[in-house]
């Protein structure tokens, strides 16, 4: 037997985006649905690599606040500026609207318009609500002087919570992008993977906030 | 209107600058008049600007490589001919021009020339290695290359429009900051770094899923050819670590743009924690470009020995054990911080360390050539050469993890010779002995080989009469750095030096000139087969260049050197196994979305740079619309109807029946 006879038809992992309906013979039964069902799992694998990446990145932002907490410049420290029921509110409304997100995808699956469009709706005010408060509490913050170029501690202090910020912002333009190719094109396999990727991306920055919360809101305030 | 921009920026004093860029600028204007004239702009934009084909893209990308050592070069032989010029006098390049001189040769050559190599390498093999059609994400991959390319552009026209950063290939705050370089060279620095930085790390991304996730059947883990192993570790690295080049330049970003103060003297700004950010990313970072080379030199010697490799699977754990360790030796780039002899102890220790695993490498490649058959051919020229280098670059490297020897030499051209001896010795000699390994599969001829000998033996003899003076300078107390000195017994050495880099300036016109002759000499050069080197891994399994679908059907592995295996059995039987069953083949379209979305990144990086807010915001939109039209598409894939598949590979099979009718006739 040559050890290249024809793996024609046959289209295990290797075959990933090119086609093919053939069941894969490396994951055998498991693969019943054919390609569509592999393909998921390898950009939902990407991506999850790529949220590894973006973790890191926001690492580096802890650590450097982290560095810099104590480094006020005789100015506020975070004890002073802090408003733990401002944070809450944000809080609350960023792991409602992965609650919802959840909603939307399991709508989505299930090509159900009215759930995925009204929780992503939700999904999307939800995420808004979060932005607005954030920039609320960015802009008092700056209005009584405590901006970011007020010491090295408030420069950590933005860029951190500004940075989950702009993801959260980037995000919501990823939704509606979305949504309005769901309304344009319908529940397409790649559009669904899109949806899946979203849902890990909204997720990990909730996560990522569960960290900022705790150490930067809660520590700071009790410090 | 234009921010910062005026014609100021132009640097109509300096005759240096404005003739490179004039010869720069004309060369590119002959260039693109010749191939529109010759009715190649379409073929160009169809094939390859918009391809997503891997092979395409690795060769764009080592081309990228090669051109930028072109400039990164240049810049060493100015640096060169000035130290031996500036004995007591201030020689012909001034303290400003000089240093952005070092801060470009620095960047390019790390950013432009070694990354692009190892990736573009890596880009062409490893999918072929693997068995299978192409990567995980061909759009993306793109993306990669022609973010990686609009760096670059920035870079070089910080050449005509304003200065590069005077600042070093890592700029150093305080230095960096606004206060002390208030002009655009260092925001030339960070915004191009920056967008190729995100090329890389979505390159990272992409290169991890598809070692992990795609294979052709048979193909586990412990079967992967060595070089897919090292893809692996550099692509793992690359995600693990890029992300912190991100964050620190986005901190110096926003100290620079806005006033904050993560590195500042004033406000309780840090700038060691500078130090500690861009190493925690720096020292993976030489390692995500040394890795592939171990990949590229096993592969070479296993093959010019006609052995497997001695100790594969100590090579899979020398190799992840590196992964692992790089990122527990920042600190020894800065012991004369002051940490303390604790930490420095720790960190002079773990850098030891990895001398071992590197150690087993070394001694698996010696234990693959001995009993082989060696062909002395210009890659394994170029794998010996390494080996012989490295252990020396090593070697000076675990001299200068000692804290106590390391608070003598900091700083000092004893430094500067080292971190050469390992990155010419071991990285680009890996790139050229792969350049010249992997280019007949490419193209379908092989380069010439008495020329490739003789660029290697002139590249080695200029290494080491170029660098080896820089050791005996650094002992002599002569930092790095330097516009003028003068101690009369620095001189000889420098001048040294610089022949050294006259004789690297023969082996590179050496092989421009081997490219010439071997482009002319082509039919005479040609490999029918598609296995020139009688190879053991399977991009051997293909024609030469491979067909766009890389294998008519998937090769199906039966273990370690699966190309080898299969030739036994061909050998015993005497003919090729049995015709397989064609079927259309669907591969990803191509796709214009990279192009047009790195002609908005440069935009845009422009625009960063002189404070053109409206051009900014104008390039991402049109970014953004860029990919909301690459989501909108409704084809993906183009189909390659089975007739074609069958006609390609039924000639190919013919071809190397006949060559093996010929083996046998011979034997």
């Amino acid at each position: 037997m040559s050890a290249f006879q024809g793996t024609a038809g046959d289209s295990g992992p290797d075959r990933l985006g090119h086609g093919g309906t053939a069941p894969g013979r490396l994951h055998g039964a498991e693969h019943a649905v054919g390609e569509l069902m592999a393909k998921r799992i390898v950009v939902g694998y990407g991506f999850w690599i790529f949220l590894l990446s973006d973790i890191i990145m926001f690492s580096a932002f802890f650590a450097s606040y982290a560095v810099l907490v104590g480094q006020t410049a005789g100015g506020p420290s975070g004890r002073d500026l802090f408003d733990l029921r401002n944070t809450g509110i944000e809080t609350a409304c960023l792991l409602l609207s992965s609650f919802t997100c959840g909603i939307a995808s399991i709508g989505a699956q299930a090509h159900r318009g009215s759930w995925f469009y009204g929780a992503m709706a939700i999904t999307f005010i939800l995420g808004a609500g979060f932005i607005g408060l954030e920039a609320r509490e960015f802009a008092g913050l700056a209005a009584q002087g405590a901006g970011p170029t007020r010491s090295a501690f408030l420069s950590a202090f933005f860029t951190l919570v500004g940075c989950h910020g702009l993801h959260v912002s980037g995000g919501l333009l990823w939704l509606l992008t979305m949504v309005a190719q769901v309304f344009a094109k319908g529940y397409r396999a790649d559009i669904l993977r899109r949806i899946l990727c979203f849902s890990l991306f909204w997720h990990a920055l909730d996560i990522i906030w569960v960290a900022l919360f705790s150490m930067v809101y809660l520590m700071g305030a009790a410090a | 209107m234009l921010g910062k921009l005026t014609w100021d920026a132009i640097p109509f004093d300096q005759p240096i600058p404005l003739f490179a860029a004039a010869v720069v600028g004309i060369a590119i204007i002959c260039v693109l008049a010749w191939v529109t004239l010759k009715g190649w702009m379409p073929y160009l934009w169809r094939e390859w600007i918009t391809s997503v084909d891997h092979k395409r893209i690795g060769i764009m990308y080592t081309l990228l490589a090669l051109v930028m050592l072109l400039r990164g070069f240049a810049d060493a032989i100015m640096m060169r001919s000035q130290q031996a010029l500036a004995f007591r006098s201030d020689g012909y390049l001034p303290p400003e021009h000089y240093d952005q001189i070092f801060s470009a040769h620095g960047t390019l050559m790390i950013f432009f020339v070694a990354m692009p190599f190892m990736i573009g390498l890596m880009n062409f093999v490893m999918p072929l290695q693997l068995g299978i059609r192409d990567v995980a994400f061909p759009t993306l991959n793109s993306v990669s290359f022609w973010l990686t390319a609009t760096g670059a552009l920035l870079v070089n026209i910080s050449l005509v429009v304003g200065e590069f950063a005077r600042t070093g290939w890592l700029p150093f705050p305080p230095l960096s900051e606004i206060t002390y370089s208030p002009g655009v060279g260092v925001d030339y620095y960070l915004w191009s770094l920056q967008i190729s930085g995100v090329g890389t790390l979505l390159t990272g991304v992409n290169f991890v899923t598809t070692v992990l996730k795609i294979h052709a059947p048979g193909m586990t883990y412990m079967r992967m050819p060595m070089f897919c192993w090292t893809t692996l570790a550099t692509n793992l690295l690359i995600v693990a670590a890029f992300p912190i080049l991100t964050a620190t330049l986005a901190m110096l970003i926003l100290d620079r743009y806005l006033g904050f103060h993560f590195f500042t003297n004033e406000a309780g700004g840090n700038m060691m924690m500078f130090m500690n950010l861009i190493w925690a990313w720096g020292h993976p970072e030489v390692y995500i470009l040394i890795l592939p080379a171990f990949g590229i030199f096993s592969e070479v010697i296993s093959t010019f020995s006609g052995k497997p490799l001695f100790g594969y699977r100590s090579m899979v754990m020398a190799t992840m054990a590196i992964c692992i360790l790089s990122f527990t030796v920042w600190l020894h780039h800065f012991f004369t911080m002051g940490a303390g002899a604790d930490v420095n102890a720790l960190f002079g220790i773990a850098s030891m360390i990895i001398a071992v695993p590197t150690g087993v490498k070394i001694f698996n490649w010696l234990f693959t050539m001995y009993g082989g058959r060696v062909a002395f051919s210009p890659s394994i020229l170029w794998s010996i050469g390494f080996m012989v280098t490295f252990v020396i670059g090593g070697m000076t490297g675990v001299l200068l993890a000692v804290p106590p020897a390391d608070f003598v030499l900091h700083n000092s051209l004893f430094l500067v010779a080292h971190f050469h001896n390992v990155i010419i010795g071991g990285v680009l000699f890996g790139a050229f002995a792969g350049y010249t390994y992997w280019f007949p599969k490419a193209f379908g001829f092989r380069l010439h080989e008495g020329l490739g000998k003789a660029a290697f033996w002139c590249w080695f003899i200029g290494f080491y009469l170029a660098f080896t003076p820089l050791y005996v300078l650094g002992l002599l107390g002569m930092t790095r750095r330097m516009q003028h000195y003068d101690v009369a017994e620095w001189r000889p050495w420098l001048l040294v030096a610089a022949l050294g880099a006259a004789v690297i300036l023969a082996g590179i016109i050496l092989q421009i000139a081997q490219l010439a002759v071997s482009i002319r000499r082509r039919d005479a050069l040609r490999d029918a087969t598609g296995d020139p080197w009688n190879g053991r891994s399977l991009e051997w399994a293909t024609p030469s260049p491979p067909p766009a679908f890389n294998f008519a059907v998937l090769p199906h592995v039966e273990g370690e050197d699966a190309y080898w295996i299969e030739k036994q059995h061909e050998r015993r039987e005497g003919k090729p196994g049995q015709e397989p069953a064609y079927a259309a083949i669907e591969m990803p379209r191509n796709s214009a979305t990279g192009f047009i979305c790195a002609f908005f990144a440069t935009f845009m990086g422009f625009a960063l740079i002189w404070h053109i807010w409206w051009m900014v915001f104008l390039a991402g939109l049109g970014a953004y619309a860029t990919f909301v039209v690459f989501a909108w598409r409704d084809r993906v894939e183009d189909i390659i109807p089975a007739e074609l598949v069958a006609r390609i590979d039924r000639a190919y099979r013919q071809t190397r029946s006949e060559a093996l009718a010929r083996t046998q006739a011979a034997s």
